[in-house]
């Protein structure tokens, strides 16, 4: 406790009223109650008594995401090195890449290079991305008077996790920017905004720098790469959806083998933490037995999901191979597992009546499977599904409300 | 005949949104979407106008404006008569008498919306969406039944974008919004946010 109480006798004060520092006070707290829990307490009585509050539900969700960070590092890392290896790319210029070179050199066999060559790529675009919320956080709080809000926590973890490994860092701050003011803070912040706002700055960065954000050059970090996802090579129809689970899938002379299997484990290429649909899980498995996020939203985007590709393949096409994909493929292929588990159960921006999260969550796997499908110009649709839920959440709530209130003057006008 | 159909009214509704995609109707779209009961109202209005224009318009190109239009009368001194440059003043005609009966309309059998509406009703003529509607019908050489589907397509596409509108701002009512930014500009955000959302839709073949 000697930090506790170096803090209390030697810095609080200053930061409190009548202090010399009292109008930095929110930074003061932010940092304080990062350490620690906040030491005010309701004084008269209280309503609710526990230990949940913002803070720790938004703690939870970070925790959720260290699965999906820990094997990204890894895979980032790993993608590169072996094309590095395997495949004759060279690695991108730099200092990132000679620091991997001078350390453990390119070995994609070697779990320490794999996660050091990850590490150079995820930890700038991490420091980016918090020193950035922070500014703009730390601004708005100061300026408007409300204290900064832990929420931005998991919206940077979030969008450092949806991001290509190769992406300037520039860009980086454009898109956090974009996402925390205009996503949320001209609404006034936390709780207060009505869409994702790691996916605002995603989809931002997405229709701003398409080259840098989409196609098939940006997913693994080597020079001059050129390799098809396996969105793009289903949309192509290189892809043999009837092969085993584990049995090499791509057809049509790609020079990479994938399998079912890799989509699942996450071998593949792709963002940074959404290639794994077993680590994802291991964080939603986390996050249901916290009870933070909603399991109607999951089931439900799931059944969407299912049902929508199940349509598809009834349907067929002759034409677009998109239609044959089975629902297993949709789930762990691109970034549907992650924006199933962590975008589309954001509490803000998700419906908030039960109702309603069954209706929110259909909505977007439906519209997952809709744009993948039918829309050429985006191979993947997951960012914009959960973001077109987003805007029908409010919608489908008054809609869910009107109709209890009008059950409920029924039954009551059935008494009287 | 009917694929063709169903894929133009998909396109009219979500793909090319009237008030999202081409931003068209701005300014009823902006002012009336404080609440969902009153913007459900004006989008059916909107549908209703639209869904009638529309295809109006289509007869009286086909029938009295365009080249060689009026060949039906038999009249030879009328056959090579071109009246295109009376276009724009007989749609905005026709949308004007509409919405004049739309009003009564109300008036007699929905006073509660109509009040509601207020200014906005008669405004509605100079919606740039309903003119923009039968200009798109002219400019893509629409027949009278896909005229019929496009009016009422563009109009679901715009009664559903203000009705989302309504609801996302009845919902941020309790937000705190900076004072420099409080109604109107806060209004403006929400919208480009929403046609990011719709952005989605861009690029589907149908």
């Amino acid at each position: 406790m000697g930090l506790r109480n170096y803090i209390d006798r030697n810095i609080a004060p200053h930061f409190h009223e009548g202090g010399k520092l009292e109008r930095y006070y929110v930074f003061y707290e932010m940092f304080d109650t990062m350490l620690y829990s906040p030491s005010e307490t309701t004084r008269n009585a209280s309503h609710v008594r526990d230990g949940i509050d913002l803070k720790r539900v938004m703690m939870t969700v970070w925790f959720a995401t260290f699965p999906a960070i820990l094997f990204g590092l890894y895979n980032v890392g790993y993608q590169a090195n072996l094309q590095i290896v395997e495949h004759g790319y060279n690695a991108l210029p730099g200092w990132r890449t000679d620091l991997v070179a001078a350390l453990t050199g390119y070995d994609p066999y070697s779990l320490l290079s794999n996660i050091l060559h990850g590490a150079v790529y995820y930890i700038p675009i991490l420091v980016t991305v918090y020193l950035t919320g922070a500014l703009w956080e730390g601004l708005f709080a100061w300026k408007r008077g409300h204290e900064v809000n832990e929420g931005f926590f998991v919206t940077g973890i979030l969008f450092t996790l949806i991001l290509p490994p190769a992406i300037p860092l520039w860009q980086v701050f454009l898109g956090v920017s974009f996402g925390v003011v205009i996503g949320k803070e001209v609404f006034g912040g936390t709780g207060k905004n009505f869409l994702n706002p790691a996916l605002v700055g995603r989809a931002f960065l997405f229709f701003a720098y398409p080259a840098q954000m989409s196609g098939d050059a940006v997913w693994t970090a080597v020079d001059n790469f050129s390799g098809a996802t396996v969105l793009s090579l289903a949309q192509s129809g290189d892809i043999n959806f009837s092969a085993g689970l584990t049995e090499n899938a791509v057809t049509g002379g790609s020079a990479v083998d994938i399998t079912w299997m890799q989509t699942f484990l996450g071998g593949i290429q792709g963002s940074i933490g959404e290639t794994s649909t077993l680590a994802i899980l291991l964080g939603a498995a986390f996050l249901l037995f916290t009870k933070i996020a909603s399991w109607r939203i999951m089931l439900s985007t799931f059944l969407g999901v299912v049902a929508m590709a199940g349509v598809f393949n009834l349907v067929g096409s002759e034409t677009n191979p998109m239609f044959a994909m089975p629902w297993y493929w949709h789930i762990t292929a691109g970034g549907v597992a992650f924006a199933l588990v962590f975008m589309a159960t954001d509490p803000v921006s998700a419906a908030m009546t039960n109702t309603g999260k069954w209706i929110f969550g259909l909505l977007i796997g439906i519209m997952v499977v809709l744009i993948r499908v039918v829309n050429p110009a985006f191979p993947e649709g997951a960012m914009l599904a959960v973001l077109f839920g987003n805007l029908c959440a409010p919608l489908i709530d008054y809609f869910v409300i009107q109709a209890n209130v009008r059950r409920r003057q029924r039954r009551t006008a059935g008494v009287a | 005949m009917f694929e063709h159909y169903l894929s133009m009214f998909i396109r009219a509704v979500f793909v090319e949104n009237m008030a999202l995609a081409f931003f068209l109707g701005m300014c009823t779209f902006l002012a009336v979407s404080k609440k969902v009961q009153t913007a459900l109202g004006l989008g059916v209005a909107v549908i209703v106008t639209l869904a009638i224009t529309v295809p109006v318009n289509n007869l009286i190109l086909t029938y009295l404006l365009d080249e060689g239009a009026m060949a039906w009368t038999g009249i030879p001194a009328l056959e090579q008569v071109d009246l295109r440059f009376l276009g724009l003043l007989s749609y905005i005609g026709v949308i004007a008498a509409l919405i004049q009966i739309l009003e009564m309309t109300l008036d007699r059998y929905v006073p509660a919306l109509y009040n509601a509406l207020g200014i906005f009703l008669p405004l509605i003529t100079v919606n740039c969406a309903i003119l923009g509607a039968s200009l798109f019908m002219v400019e893509r050489d629409y027949n009278f039944g896909e005229s019929v589907v496009f009016g009422f397509g563009a109009g679901v596409g715009w009664a559903i974008a203000i009705v989302l509108l309504a609801a996302i701002r009845e919902k941020l009512k309790y937000s705190d919004v900076p004072d420099g930014l409080k109604g109107l500009g806060i209004t403006f955000i929400i919208v480009g946010l929403m046609s990011l959302g719709f952005m989605s839709f861009s690029g589907v073949q149908l």
